[in-house]
């Protein structure tokens, strides 16, 4: 604590921090641009000058800038002083006299810090008469629009992109008053987090290409309170929407999630919510139907079968899961996942919820000065983690300054002192990983011999967890390495998950992480998993989906309900097949189009996660709601998609379910690990000064003439009864002052600040955690210590010749997520299909640039990439592509030249 | 995104031509190594890398960023970024003879613009530009430590000092 005293008030404020970000806590507005309260300060930009005083009988003062100053006690200071407004105001008119001053035509404007901070310094008229600088743009791939001339120089991106997110093809060119930052080729930024540039960027220099040709302003969008579906991270995110389209995905802070930032799958991966292909219709055989025929349709179906059975979904909400398994009895409700990804979530939710070691959120994450992550390529599995992971290695910085008595926003300071050092990371996995960059030692192996290693380090740790017979001398050196690294960190982190598709990976670095527990309380873990609402499902107990696919083939059941699952990425074409041309009925309710929909006789059209409510729990078991972000059917009242559960609580009209507090309500009764969710957000009845929360800004424009298309009447807004935030922009808004619960924050604006900045407003203290707590429910009270597990596998064994090979599934950030990857951008920018080999197999498979894979007895034709990390014996495909069979872990393929 | 911003490649903005792909001679490649082997960090190395390309050809190409900055352990936008900071670093072809003519505030006071404005003249270009005939290149360069016998300018590595508008270009032209 320090006593400072700001324009002759005294306030109480945390020495450690600068004054800047002191004073923005105690909600005094300074100017900047180069600081920012993840990357630090670097005094670069001099907008943050005050005024400072020796005492309090100092009458002169000095200027000094506020992020490069401690907030020690005593310090005397004055932003209001005429000198510090005048120097300010000649700041920012400096560093714009190369400034296009293009706001009109500016994809910035609007939600632009430089904006607010002219209006903030009140630099109203420019003096300089001369030429601009003026530079070219590059091209930098379907992501990121760049516009040089709007740059002001705080340096903001490189040291994000390069400081923060390890990326290499970014950097800042030329010197003095001519600086470019770019690429040093034009081309696509390789950074699977490269998306935050548009956030981090003060100016309209970095913007969004995706919005770009569907554009509109961001008072003139719509938004919700919204949490992204491509991983189980569960990031929170503010999706903006007009004319029934969603137009921009942007970061919504969470103090223990994403903080600021997202990874490029989830900001970019909207796309597939906006194809016109998709069901927005009920369908029978095919044919555009009205709701009520394809109810009654359905209805039919199910009352004249022999036997329904349903098959759930870990991307659809715990709501339309446990709809559908209230319909047709627990008994029938089987699991969406594949048969032994659902194996592998059951056993993470033991590990994680029922052990020792609970799931370690993703800022916690950053504090870990050792970590080893067993089986995962955490960049494509959980991408937010890796970027966590990042700064957790580059945390020494932190610890070094603190030796030397320098404090850790000092971003030059730390980055001096840390140069290329790092805490220990250690990455093992099948194949090279995109953390294998910061990573002190790495590991390639198939499972087995990673999980091999993994048990080996926890009988390091300790001597009563299994002890791994006939380890080979290296894998001991390395387990030895990795048990001595983690033995002696203050906050070791295991990260390990369902990706390598083997219990044995996950339960050998569950017995790593509770041999540390034993000894070291601040032991984190993280487990990924296959999707954004994987325990969800796994909550709900669901049968093993093999079991459905049999009782369909041998005619046990007849009708099937299939909710939000593309059955054939789950289990092999044939075994599907055959499962489905049994069936006599096959009701499908989806909101994408797929090889399931298409054999479907009833096709029920279901929300996005943009279109509609319900709650989902990512990896650590935390209960979110994402909100509905807008009403399609405001716009064209033929279209009928709505919320799984909503179709469900129709068909099951005995449920009695109307708005979904009911169901999230009879949820979290009836299976009592889900009773929190009831908490995940405030219900509907829930009001501000009596108000339901505006999802659109106040300055929102031109709803009247939206639908002056169809009708120049202006028709009611859309009713929401199912939340307590309105479909406009009358409501609570947080202009009067009174705080929104942070989960139903719809979008991020504060007086003055209309920039992604104006979180800052909302924490407890600035980069903390919102007022009012983090959005979500931890459903996981904390388990107990269990038994090690004792099943450790034998080493892989390659098959040494014939042309039978282990398959292992590859992950990749982009083109392996169901959704996402049919968003334009992200196919533009993900790989094609390919088959990975070995450099030590090409000539025993034979493969000469192409090679015909097979599977389950499905045969492929793809393309090679030799592999010089890949173990031997192995072959790799990438995970969830198109054009990729599905398989099982453990499979063998037969590749051969073709 | 069906339609394609208006792009320029950095790379024909200045007028450089598409060379034959880059390949670092042994020598080059010794030197650097050599130069790596005197820091704890390669990076350390980067200006000295880029001396020894420039000293060999003139400037430094394009095509050298990838490979050396391969060898310092790092992006080609950081070694860019060094390449692009120091303006002695010639990132454009430049001519046999550079003369670079002291812009700062002693010669600057004492007679620098006459100077400049006599070259201009007499070679027919100005900073950053090159003689048709490859002879020249002219650029500013900062104090060169010749303050008291001011205006003062550099060709190649040979300072002249005491310069008027009269004896200049018998300077320069001394340099075929
Ligand atoms: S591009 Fe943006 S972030 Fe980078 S220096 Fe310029 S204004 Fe700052
Ligand atoms: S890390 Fe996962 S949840 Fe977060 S934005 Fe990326 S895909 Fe979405
Ligand atoms: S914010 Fe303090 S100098 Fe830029
Ligand atoms: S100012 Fe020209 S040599 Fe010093």
């Amino acid at each position: 604590m320090a006593t400072i005293h700001v324009d002759g008030k005294q306030y109480d404020v945390d020495g450690a921090d600068n004054l800047l970000q002191a004073c923005l806590n105690l909600g005094l507005d300074i100017p900047y641009f180069c600081w920012h309260p993840a990357l630090g300060s670097v005094g670069a930009c001099r907008q943050c000058a005050v005024k400072s005083f020796r005492d309090e009988n100092d009458k002169m003062g000095r200027i000094v800038m506020s992020c490069m100053t401690p907030a020690s006690n005593g310090t005397y200071i004055s932003i209001d002083d005429e000198e510090a407004k005048a120097f300010r105001a000649t700041i920012v008119e400096f560093l714009m006299t190369n400034h296009p001053h293009d706001c009109p035509v500016c994809e910035e404007g609007g939600h632009c810090h430089l904006q607010d901070m002219t209006v903030m310094t009140q630099h109203h008229s420019r003096s300089y008469r001369f030429t601009k600088r003026t530079h070219l743009n590059q091209d930098l791939g379907p992501f990121i629009g760049h516009e040089m001339n709007r740059c002001i120089s705080c340096y903001r991106c490189v040291r994000y992109y390069k400081d923060y997110a390890g990326g290499t093809d970014l950097g800042v060119y030329g010197s003095a008053a001519n600086v470019y930052f770019g690429r040093a080729e034009e081309g696509t930024l390789e950074s699977e987090f490269s998306g935050n540039l548009t956030e981090v960027c003060p100016t309209g220099v970095f913007t969004d290409k995706t919005h770009s040709e569907r554009y509109t302003r961001k008072w003139d969008m719509q938004y919700a309170p919204s949490i992204c579906a491509s991983c189980s991270v569960g990031c929170n995110v503010s999706p903006g929407e007009r004319y029934g389209e969603i137009r921009r995905v942007e970061n919504r802070y969470h103090g223990e999630l994403n903080g600021y930032f997202l990874c490029d799958r989830g900001r970019f991966g909207y796309g597939y919510t906006n194809l016109k292909d998709r069901p927005r219709h009920p369908l029978i055989d095919g044919a555009t139907v009205t709701s009520d025929v394809a109810l009654g349709a359905a209805r039919g179906m199910i009352n004249g079968a022999s036997k329904v059975i349903a098959i759930g979904s870990p991307r659809a909400s715990v709501e339309a899961n446990y709809a559908l398994r209230t319909m047709v009895g627990a008994a029938s409700f089987y699991d969406g996942h594949a048969t032994q990804e659902g194996e592998l979530v059951k056993l993470a939710l033991q590990i994680v919820r029922d052990g020792p070691v609970p799931a370690t959120t993703i800022t916690a994450m950053e504090d870990a000065d050792a970590v080893l992550v067993l089986g995962e390529d955490i960049t494509a599995t959980a991408p937010r983690m890796a970027l966590a992971v990042r700064q957790a290695a580059r945390g020494k910085g932190r610890a070094l300054a603190d030796e030397k008595k320098v404090s850790d926003w000092q971003a030059i300071s730390l980055a001096d002192l840390l140069q290329r050092d790092s805490y220990p990371v250690f990455v093992a996995s099948v194949d090279s990983t995109r953390l294998d960059d910061i990573a002190h030692a790495t590991v390639r192996a198939a499972p087995e011999d990673l999980a091999r290693l993994g048990f080996a380090v926890a009988n390091l740790l300790d001597a009563s967890s299994p002890a791994v017979a006939g380890l080979d001398e290296a894998t001991a050196a390395q387990a030895k390495a990795i048990a001595d690294a983690l033995a002696a960190a203050k906050k070791p982190l295991i990260i390990s998950g369902t990706g390598a598709g083997s219990t044995a990976v996950m339960q050998a670095a569950a017995n790593i992480a509770w041999a540390l527990k034993a000894k070291n309380d601040a032991t984190g873990l993280a487990l990924t998993l296959p999707e954004a609402n994987s325990y969800g499902l796994a909550m709900l107990e669901p049968q093993p989906l093999a079991d459905a696919l049999e009782a369909l083939a041998s005619g046990a059941a007849d009708t099937l309900v299939v909710l939000e699952n593309d059955l054939y990425r789950r289990a092999p074409k044939a075994v599907v097949d055959a499962a489905l041309a049994k069936v006599k009925s096959l009701i499908v309710i989806d909101h994408t189009a797929t090889d399931a929909t298409a054999r479907a006789q009833v096709v029920l059209p279901a929300a996005t996660v943009f279109e509609g409510d319900g709650t989902v729990v990512n990896y650590e078991g935390r209960a979110q709601r994402h909100f509905q972000v807008y009403d399609p059917k405001y716009y064209d009242a033929s279209l009928a998609q709505v919320e799984s559960w909503r179709w469900l609580a129709v068909l099951e009209a005995a449920s009695g379910w109307k708005i979904l507090d009911d169901i999230t309500g009879a949820c979290a009764t009836a299976v009592s690990g889900l009773a929190g969710i009831v908490d995940a957000a405030p219900g509907a009845a829930f009001r501000i000064d009596g108000l339901k929360i505006a999802r659109e800004p106040h300055r929102y424009s031109g709803r009247t003439a939206m639908r002056a298309n169809q009708a120049v009447s202006e028709i009611r807004q859309p009713v929401d009864p199912d939340t307590p935030l309105s479909f406009s922009m009358e409501g609570y808004n947080g202009v009067g002052g009174l705080d929104r619960p942070a989960a139903l924050m719809p979008y991020a604006w504060a007086p003055g600040w209309n920039s992604p900045q104006s979180w800052n407003k909302f924490q407890q203290e600035i980069g903390g955690h919102l007022r009012g707590g983090d959005p979500g429910k931890l459903l996981f009270a904390g388990g107990a210590t269990q038994a090690y597990f004792t099943d450790v596998p034998a080493a892989f064994t390659p098959s040494g010749s014939g042309s039978g090979f282990r398959v292992l599934p590859l992950h990749l950030h982009f083109g392996g997520d169901e959704l996402s990857s049919r968003a334009e951008p992200i196919r533009e920018r993900a790989s094609t299909a390919f088959v990975a080999i070995a450099r030590a197999d090409v000539a025993r498979a034979g493969v000469n640039g192409h090679a015909t894979v097979s599977v389950d007895g499905e045969l492929v034709q793809l393309p090679t990439f030799i592999s010089d990390t890949l173990p031997a014996g192995t072959v790799g495909l990438p995970a969830g592509f198109a054009g990729v069979p599905f398989v099982a872990y453990g499979v063998d393929a037969t590749v051969s030249g073709g | 995104m069906s339609t394609p911003e208006t792009v320029v490649k950095l790379a024909e903005l200045t007028g450089k031509t598409q060379e034959a792909p880059f390949v670092l001679t042994d020598d080059e490649r010794h030197e650097i190594e050599h130069e790596i082997a005197h820091y704890p960090d390669a990076r350390a190395a980067s200006i000295g890398a880029l001396k020894i390309i420039q000293a060999r050809r003139g400037w430094v190409p394009d095509g050298a960023l990838e490979p050396v900055a391969k060898m310092l352990g790092i992006g080609a936008a950081e070694l860019e970024g060094v390449a692009t900071f120091y303006s002695l670093i010639y990132r454009k072809p430049v001519g046999r003879h550079v003369v670079k003519v002291c812009d700062s505030i002693t010669c600057f006071m004492v007679g620098y613009e006459d100077i400049k404005k006599t070259l201009e003249q007499h070679l027919g270009i100005t900073h950053g530009q090159t003689t048709a005939d490859g002879r020249f290149t002219m650029l500013p360069i900062c104090c060169i430590g010749a303050c008291d016998k001011g205006p003062a300018l550099m060709v190649d590595d040979d300072l002249h000092h005491d310069l008027t508008p009269d004896n200049v270009v018998g300077i320069v032209e001394a340099y075929k």
